[in-house]
């Protein structure tokens, strides 16, 4: 099997390459503190009426910073036009589409692992729980697939900060929702049993939106 | 030839569901007078979602035929989708209005219409922004299906959230007769307004390109 | 040198047969009727905008024909475009390099990408070949143009290719760079096929075995290079340019 090794090795150049400007990561990181402070300022509420609000908070913060991260995906292969390069390479399109989407997918946890706890800090939750891991997890998988492909297409046209979140935001949007109710609900103390349905969504959705792009990316970057 | 005869059709079509919505239909004594807009607003939806999957379907087709016409196709359904979108949001507001007392409200199927027509908003942007005809088809084929492959998704979820929405009466069999009969003539009136505009829309779309075509060549 | 006339049983590294690329309603490239034998060198020339690169980028398999065919080493390039991008090695343009990477780990990253077996040594290898092993580690950003070119060279070399594509590889080197990379490509031959792009009579004549002029998308001219001289070919590009009518 030709295809892993490739697209490890793609991944692997999105990490190393990051880790030496540690661009993506700093400025996504700071905005999604940002994103978490402008939300303190903006709704004074009393802790219990936070609380009610910190889920929707934290998935405003992680779609948004999403949306940042992604837009940088492809911009390195558009310099000395890379993405040609490896296009040139002996490996099906596909392997381009999964390799760069498990970059991106290394990114966003990272920024998540360390909003987490700024998160658990600024509104007093306690958030090490493995239900709002889970439901991170699978959710960031979704953006990723679904952001990717987007990715690669808004980097190809006039406005590409622009036209990523228009594109990605209103189809992430049951992600957004489900996570935020399952992030609800696993705060609350609420056992996996009460998160079913919304689990079901984000799982069912990402195993949706990992094939579909994954048969189409290559119709995105055909020239 | 074939729109006149889709003009002929839908007008007949539309002049029957009118006099069935407002005249031959009793009033439904729950909500009165304004429950008749569900005859519009149910079809408007049922067409939306017809226009979008034709839109899906195209755009499958242009990329595996690369025929510009299926290009047409794709953005004429997808325009009519987004007019009939905006339908959805309208009549349904002015359901609202009386009935719930506010023009607006966050509930399961306005919310999934609102998400809906923000995609196929989407879909047009990208066409906007790409310069090139070729990769500007390709990339809203790629939008389109995507899109289309979403609606599903994001109806459950929205639906599992809130709902506010009266539910599905059709498929609890609590239509009246004459209320399901003017419901149907009316889907059928919209479907072949659909259809009519679409041709229309096609042909509209297959003359730009003409022109376009012919604009570039006497530059050379 | 060999030269493609010369004798029908010599292989092809490359046939295309009525080989066209259009962009929505410009036709970049129509009727390319090429063959290209093997372990021969090919310049093709033409103005701006004659369809050079995009000849380039479909025989490396990075654009698709609209139409007709193209074999490379027999086979059919749409059906067995992986097979086939392992045996290309392409020099374009741009250097598809990436800048915050050193030259080491952009060549570690091709190598894996193209499978290439005992990694650490061919890339020592290659770098030893351009000349480029005291900076290996340093970052791609802090090369010259001409450093990179030789840096994408080693890139293309990597995986021996059989063919070797380069598209416009003298724009941005000085003289020096220019007979460095020559030189180059040359020491390191073993039978491989080469097409190149070129501006230049001067310096691409004395390397290769056959010329081809691209005009608006049309092969105007085809010629081995043992019946032509530096004179009859600029007379040639000037006739094939400037006719008008067509």
């Amino acid at each position: 099997m030709k295809f892993w090794p490739r697209v490890m090795a793609i991944a692997w150049k999105d990490i190393l390459s990051e880790l030496r400007t540690k661009e993506i990561i700093s400025s996504v990181l700071v905005f999604a503190v940002l994103v978490l402070v402008i939300f303190d300022f903006a709704f004074d509420l009393a802790p219990n009426l936070m609380l009610e609000i910190a889920p929707g908070v934290l998935w405003v913060a992680f779609a948004f910073a999403g949306v940042l991260a992604l837009n940088r995906a492809f911009i390195p292969e558009k310099e000395e036009n890379c993405l040609e390069g490896l296009m040139a390479c002996p490996v099906g399109r596909e392997a381009i589409y999964v390799g760069k989407a498990l970059g991106s997918l290394f990114f966003m946890l990272l920024v998540e692992a360390v909003i987490l706890p700024i998160f658990a800090l600024l509104f007093n939750i306690a958030v090490l729980q493995p239900e709002l891991i889970v439901v991170t997890l699978l959710a960031t998988v979704g953006f990723v697939a679904v952001g990717t492909i987007f990715s690669a297409l808004a980097v190809n046209t006039r406005a590409r900060e622009l036209v990523l979140p228009i594109l990605f935001l209103p189809i992430v949007s049951p992600i957004i929702i489900s996570a935020v109710k399952a992030s609800a609900l696993a705060l609350g103390g609420t056992g996996w049993g009460g998160m079913t349905s919304w689990l079901s969504i984000i799982l069912a959705f990402d195993v949706i939106f990992m094939v579909v792009p994954f048969l189409v990316f290559p119709y995105v970057i055909e020239e | 030839m074939r729109p006149r005869i889709l003009l002929g059709l839908s007008t007949l079509l539309i002049l029957a569901a009118l006099f069935m919505v407002f005249i031959y239909v009793p009033t439904d004594k729950d909500t009165g007078i304004i429950q008749r807009i569900f005859y519009f607003h149910v079809p408007v939806a049922w067409v939306a979602f017809l226009a979008f999957f034709v839109t899906f379907v195209a755009g499958i087709v242009y990329l595996v035929k690369r025929n510009p016409f299926w290009d047409i196709v794709a953005s004429a359904s997808a325009e009519i989708g987004l007019v009939f979108t905006t339908l959805i949001l309208i009549t349904g507001s002015i359901w609202a209005r009386p009935v719930w007392g506010v023009w607006w409200t966050w509930d399961a199927r306005l919310t999934s219409s609102l998400v809906l027509w923000l995609i196929y908003l989407s879909y047009f942007i990208v066409r906007a922004y790409v310069s090139e005809e070729e990769r500007r088809a390709r990339f809203a084929a790629v939008v389109g299906i995507i899109g289309f492959v979403d609606v599903p998704i994001v109806a459950l979820a929205i639906t599992l959230t809130r709902t506010q929405h009266p539910s599905a009466i059709i498929f609890e069999g609590g239509l009246a007769g004459s209320m399901l009969a003017t419901l149907l003539v009316s889907i059928a009136a919209f479907t072949a307004l659909y259809l009519l505009f679409l041709a229309v829309r096609i042909h509209l779309g297959e003359d730009e390109r003409e022109i376009k075509s012919l604009k570039e060549a006497m530059r050379e | 040198m060999k030269s493609t006339a010369e004798s029908s049983s010599v292989s092809l590294a490359v046939e295309t047969s009525g080989l066209g690329k259009s962009f929505g309603n410009h036709q970049a490239l129509r009727g390319i009727d090429l063959k290209v034998a093997a372990g021969s060198t090919l310049a093709v020339f033409g103005p701006n905008g004659a369809g050079k690169t995009t000849l380039i980028k479909i025989l490396a398999s990075i654009m698709r024909p609209t139409s007709g065919s193209v074999l490379v080493e027999g086979l059919e390039l749409r059906d067995n475009a992986e097979k086939i991008r392992s045996k290309l090695g392409l020099v374009a343009h741009q250097s598809y390099l990436y800048a915050n990477l050193s030259a080491w780990e952009n060549l570690d990253f091709y190598a894996r990408m193209y499978g290439v077996e005992d990694r650490g040594k061919r890339i020592g290898e290659v770098l030893e070949l351009v000349g480029m092993t005291t900076r290996r580690h340093d970052r791609l950003s802090t090369f010259s143009r001409g450093m990179q070119q030789r840096v994408a060279l080693a890139r293309a070399l990597l995986h021996k290719p059989s063919i070797l594509l380069l598209d416009e590889p003298e724009t941005g080197l000085d003289q020096q760079a220019l007979s460095a990379m020559w030189d180059i490509i040359h020491r390191d031959n073993c039978g491989r096929t080469t097409i190149f792009t070129s501006h230049s009579f001067e310096r691409a004549l004395p390397v290769c075995d056959d010329v081809v002029i691209l005009e608006r998308g049309r092969i105007a001219y085809k010629e081995q290079t043992c019946n032509l001289n530096l004179d009859s070919l600029k007379q040639k590009y000037q006739e094939c340019t400037q006719a008008v009518g067509k």
